[in-house]
């Protein structure tokens, strides 16, 4: 079964309890090989980059052995304010 | 489990002597005790390689020729800092050693390394190799001191943040770009 980006977007927002999640296909032919995405969670607020990946990973074990490429942005809600702001 | 099966296979392929029991129980069992042996030896030889160099990087590809973005990354980042002499380790080295069939996985000999990187190429199969040693499903994988930093995200954003040139002073290893920064004031 494909993995798709609404998939990965529903898991992200329900176990992290992610505010805002961004799942962006960057497979060549949107063939759900590679994604990017931007999770935005108070549960990554006192955790180190590693620890915040960690988690992410975590969650999306199952479907990241189907996928061959995955890029992550992992931010509080207070630093994705301050992205947003700038 | 297929990749258990798989990779039991290949362990009993690799000449191991095998006990085979009258109990249809027994012999899984003895199966898959070879097989967590090898991968025991695997994961501790992975131990040994990182604490081995100061900086370590899991690659696809060579620093010279990478062959895959994301590690391309990792190397461009690494070479704006200056920092030149690191281990590399090329996960997808000679694949055609993947199959060999006189793979003995007791003591770790390059023939092993092999078997523990190629096991990169299934994304399904990462039982055993980098991956699993790390708990970190993606290549490349970047190790300071024997402590695992990264992948591509994780060290592109130390670069941005300036987290870089520190981690490398607690390595004993001054920035290029710090140097470029002193000079220019």
């Amino acid at each position: 079964m494909a993995i798709t980006a609404d998939h990965i977007r529903d898991k992200l927002t329900k176990e992290l309890a992610a505010v805002h999640v961004d799942v962006e296909d960057t497979s060549p032919n949107r063939c759900a090989a590679s994604y990017k995405v931007l999770v935005v969670s108070s549960q990554f607020e006192g955790k180190s980059l590693l620890q915040r990946h960690r988690l992410v990973n975590t969650c999306l074990a199952e479907e990241l052995k189907e996928i061959h490429a995955f890029e992550q942005k992992t931010l509080t809600p207070e630093q994705w304010e301050k992205q947003k702001a700038q | 489990m297929n990749s258990l099966i798989r990779n039991t296979a290949r362990c009993l392929r690799s000449g191991a002597a095998v006990y085979i029991p009258r109990q249809a129980d027994g012999r899984v069992w003895t199966s898959s005790a070879r097989f967590l042996c090898a991968a025991a030896d695997i994961q501790k030889a992975l131990g040994d390689i990182v604490q081995k160099d100061k900086v370590v990087v899991f690659m696809k590809g060579t620093p010279a020729q990478p062959m895959c973005g994301f590690s391309n990354a990792v190397v461009q980042i690494l070479r704006m800092h200056g920092v030149d002499d690191y281990a590399s380790y090329n996960v997808l080295e000679d694949s055609e050693l993947r199959e060999a069939p006189n793979v003995t996985l007791v003591k770790m000999t390059s023939l092993d390394w092999n078997a523990a990187f190629s096991n990169q190429h299934n994304n399904k199969d990462n039982f055993f190799g980098v991956k699993a040693f790390s708990n970190w499903p993606t290549i490349p994988q970047v190790y300071f001191s024997g402590e695992f930093v990264g992948g591509c995200d994780i060290l592109l954003q130390m670069h941005q943040n300036g987290d870089m040139v520190e981690e490398l002073k607690k390595l004993g290893i001054s920035s290029s770009l710090l140097e470029a920064e002193k000079e220019s004031k």
